[in-house]
């Protein structure tokens, strides 16, 4: 056991670790950016990763390591043991590019990684923290990859044309040359399938949901939180017991209903139905933090001759603005995000919501640049509101313990 | 010197705040009674019901009149019935009709009166799918242009499957027999433990990473919450793309990289399109668990982390005895909700493989039943075996709930 703890061990295990995720990841990236073959080599990754994993406690200043590392890197890509294949018909730029990320990104980190490990015998403290060092590492690079790219997958198909997607699948760049010609797709989606009209009717839909569900969620929640009556626990949970009913199992007799009384494909019945799914959450949201505000201001208002109403109105509901702007933004996401019930329920294409207009995309003879951009147009204007308003965003989400 | 007492039971006072309470909840509970107690009672109605979707449109007679005077030798003014439904009867059918002005009606068929201009006839029933000729022979005005103003109006009474009362134990007998249920309640089960461990584990991951400050965190975590602030749809069809067997860039990497010869069709192959199903749940849900975790560990004192210092615990070890604990109760009440919220998962299934290549799930197996097959019933009988599954879950839920106060 004591071997294992030992610096010259422990080093080039984590070092044989960390190349193979830092060549993986220069591989992916550079084919990605380039379009050009890279793939990561074993050999070459377990020389390396050793020799970065035993120089890591050495002490020699990292910059120099790290020159080392690159050097070394940028030599091993032209031999058959290179920690980074490079294609053949790659020119040196590729070499140096692949030679020098992979030797800058192995080194530099791992030597960071054991800041502070003698040589010899390492603590428990120490190897602990160079174990979290080397797992916070491979955490940012996991993560971030795994929710960028298909991110940027989506932008990124939008802007190409069809001939551009099959020639090569792995080009991730973008031809900035050519122009406004980038945003071809787009152009035809509001001006072919009238795109236009689709956002316009998802965010009236959506303002509407929100005003709904917050004139009647309001008092309801005021009612929970604040008033005393019979029942108050029960009808608490009973609340939560509605998020927990699955949408489909409600979409079955909602569309049988709208069916027979003709509400389906009709926007009014949409707009019935969304503040459903929507009041419970934003009730629960809201009660939490009607909770939360001090009695004594409501009851020195009643003092003063308030009725309960003009409590609500001229106290809770100017202190509590913060969490209505969350619940606000909230329901708004799931009217604006809702598919499943927009895709039963609309079938006219001149009352679409964007979803229900992304999802008629989806067919053979549409080109997929054009679904993705679609996607885009859905998904960027809650990001932008998401980013902008992130603090509020996240208050709600986690207020709300979410349905999704 | 008198005791003074606190009064009992319920003055005026609080019955006045009680019925404010539930005068503020009363819209709410009506609007969740029509949209959620109501369809719920429907469903279990339904699925007692030999339904199919093309019961839904209830029988209607359907008539249409022509005058007939240009090459016969008698004009006449037809009348022509049909029923709508080739499934279901029509009793009582009776039309009637203003006869428009100059003409004049020969005789009256069988069942017909003539009061003034109102022709009025009672059909009697009508068989499913059948129709029925009314030639009334007339005399016309000479010269006048006729111009019939008011269309004939029809009515008959249809029974209707949905209100009829008849019951059945079919649907329930197909779902059980089918050889697919137990496959279905397999997927089900995997795909929701899976996922909801899956996305636990990888959220308190997540959160172990950015429970520090550093510059970029508030990006980063921006960042770390897009999959689920994203529209289910686009982000599913971006995984779809990404991962296409044709053109799609992961199989071109695989391929280049030497992991794979031949293309992979990630949503299509049996095992691996449910697990692929189950990491997108992951990816897409990891953020809601990320985002609860770590409130919850920046509520932690820092205060006993210090004391661990001093008494030299290791990072390891605070985390195991120290964070873990502390931890427990916000992990196992967003596994009860992420289990059941998983178990209700239909669209991100749905768009992904539409329930093929062994993904069918029971929410799937609802929109298979009443919509791809058409039966209602069926449809209907899968939604109260998985609104059973519920009832239990949420029983769970509440015990627990009861105990883990908060959320």
């Amino acid at each position: 056991m004591n071997v294992f703890w030992h610096s010259s061990v422990t080093g080039p295990i984590i070092g044989v670790l960390w190349s193979f995720v830092i060549a993986t990841t220069v591989a992916v990236l550079l084919s990605f950016t380039t379009g050009d073959a890279f793939r990561p080599g074993l050999i070459g990754c377990l020389f390396m990763g050793g020799f970065a994993g035993i120089m890591a406690v050495q002490p020699v200043s990292r910059v120099l390591v790290a020159a080392c590392a690159a050097i070394l890197a940028v030599a091993f890509s032209y031999t058959a043991v290179s920690p980074v294949h490079v294609a053949g018909n790659v020119g040196h730029g590729g070499h140096w590019a692949a030679g020098i990320a992979f030797g800058i990104g192995l080194a530099w980190p791992v030597r960071v990684m054991f800041d502070g490990c003698p040589k010899g015998v390492l603590g428990r403290h120490e190897w602990e923290a160079a174990v979290i060092r080397f797992l916070t590492g491979v955490g940012y690079i996991f993560f971030t990859a795994a929710v960028a790219i298909p991110f940027y997958v989506m932008v990124m198909t939008s802007l190409k044309t069809q001939g551009e997607l099959i020639a090569n699948p792995l080009d991730f760049s973008i031809d900035f040359n050519r122009g406004w010609e980038l945003l071809r797709s787009y152009e035809e989606l509001f001006r072919d399938f009238n795109f236009g009209r689709y956002m316009w009717t998802s965010f009236y839909i959506s303002v509407l949901t929100v005003l709904i569900t917050l004139l009647f969620s309001i008092p309801g929640a005021y009612a929970v939180a604040r008033l005393r009556f019979k029942g108050q626990k029960g009808l608490s949970r009973s609340i939560l017991l509605i998020y927990m009913v699955p949408m489909i199992v409600l979409a079955l007799p909602i569309y049988i209903a709208f069916s027979m009384t003709g509400l389906r494909n009709s926007i009014i019945g949409i707009v019935m139905i969304y503040p459903v799914t929507t009041i419970p959450v934003a009730l629960y949201m809201l009660q939490g933090y009607f909770r939360g505000l001090p009695a004594e201001v409501e009851e020195a208002g009643l003092m003063d001759g308030l009725g309960r109403l003009q409590v609500i109105w001229k106290i809770t509901l100017p202190l509590s603005l913060p969490a209505l702007a969350s619940v606000s933004l909230y329901v708004f996401m799931i009217a604006w995000n809702e598919f499943l019930l927009a895709f039963m329920l609309l079938d006219d294409p001149s009352k679409f919501t964007l979803t229900r207009g992304i999802a008629s995309l989806n067919s053979s003879e549409i080109p997929r640049q054009h679904l993705m951009a679609g996607a885009v147009i859905a998904t960027v204007p809650v990001m932008v509101m998401f980013l902008g308003l992130e603090k509020f965003m996240t208050r709600g989400l986690t207020a709300g313990s979410v349905k999704g | 010197m008198t005791i003074t007492v606190p009064p009992k039971g319920i003055g005026p006072l609080a019955r006045r705040e009680a019925r404010l309470a539930w005068g503020l909840l009363l819209p709410t509970l009506i609007s969740v009674m029509l949209v959620v107690i109501l369809p719920l009672l429907a469903i279990i109605w339904i699925s007692f019901k030999p339904v199919t979707l093309a019961d839904l449109r209830t029988a209607e007679p359907i008539i249409r009149e022509d005058l007939r005077d240009a090459d016969e030798a008698k004009p006449y003014i037809r009348y022509r019935i049909r029923n709508s439904s080739r499934s279901d009867p029509i009793f009582n059918v009776v039309f009637s009709d203003v006869v428009p002005e100059g003409v004049t009606l020969l005789s009256t068929p069988d069942g017909c009166d003539l009061d003034g201009a109102v022709l009025t006839c009672d059909l009697g029933d009508l068989e499913p799918g059948g129709r029925i000729t009314l030639e009334v022979p007339v005399t016309l005005e000479e010269g006048g242009a006729i111009k019939d103003g008011t269309a004939p109006a029809i009515t008959g009474s249809a029974q209707n499957v949905l209100t009829n009362g008849e019951f059945t134990l079919a649907n329930f007998i197909a779902i059980f027999d089918a050889r697919e249920f137990w496959t279905v309640v397999g997927t089900t089960l995997f795909y929701t433990v899976v996922g909801t461990l899956g996305a636990l584990i990888v959220g308190l991951f997540a959160a172990l990473l950015l429970n520090k400050s550093f510059p970029g965190q508030g990006l980063l975590r921006g960042l770390y919450l897009f999959p689920y602030v994203a529209p289910v749809i686009a982000v599913a069809f971006s995984w779809v793309i990404l991962f296409d067997p044709f053109s799609g860039s992961v199989n071109a990497l695989l391929i280049q990289m030497g992991v794979t010869e031949q293309a992979i069709n990630f949503f299509g192959e049996r095992p691996l399109a449910l697990i692929m199903v189950t990491v997108f749940e992951i990816w897409r849900y990891f953020p809601l668990s990320f985002l609860f975790i770590l409130a919850r560990m920046q509520s932690i004192d820092t205060d006993m982390y210090e004391a661990a210092d001093v008494d030299g615990a290791s990072p390891f070890q605070k985390f195991r005895y120290l964070s873990l604990p502390m931890l427990m109760g916000i992990l196992s009440v967003l596994f009860l909700l992420r289990f059941i919220w998983t178990f209700n998962k239909f669209d991100d299934i749905f768009l992904l493989t539409g329930g093929n290549a062994g993904t069918r799930t029971l929410t799937v197996n609802v929109y298979e039943q009443a919509f791809a097959l058409s039966n209602i019933g069926a449809g209907a009988a899968v939604a109260v075996i998985i609104l059973m599954c519920l009832l239990t879950f949420s029983w769970f839920f509440f015990r627990f709930m009861s105990k883990e106060e908060g959320l």
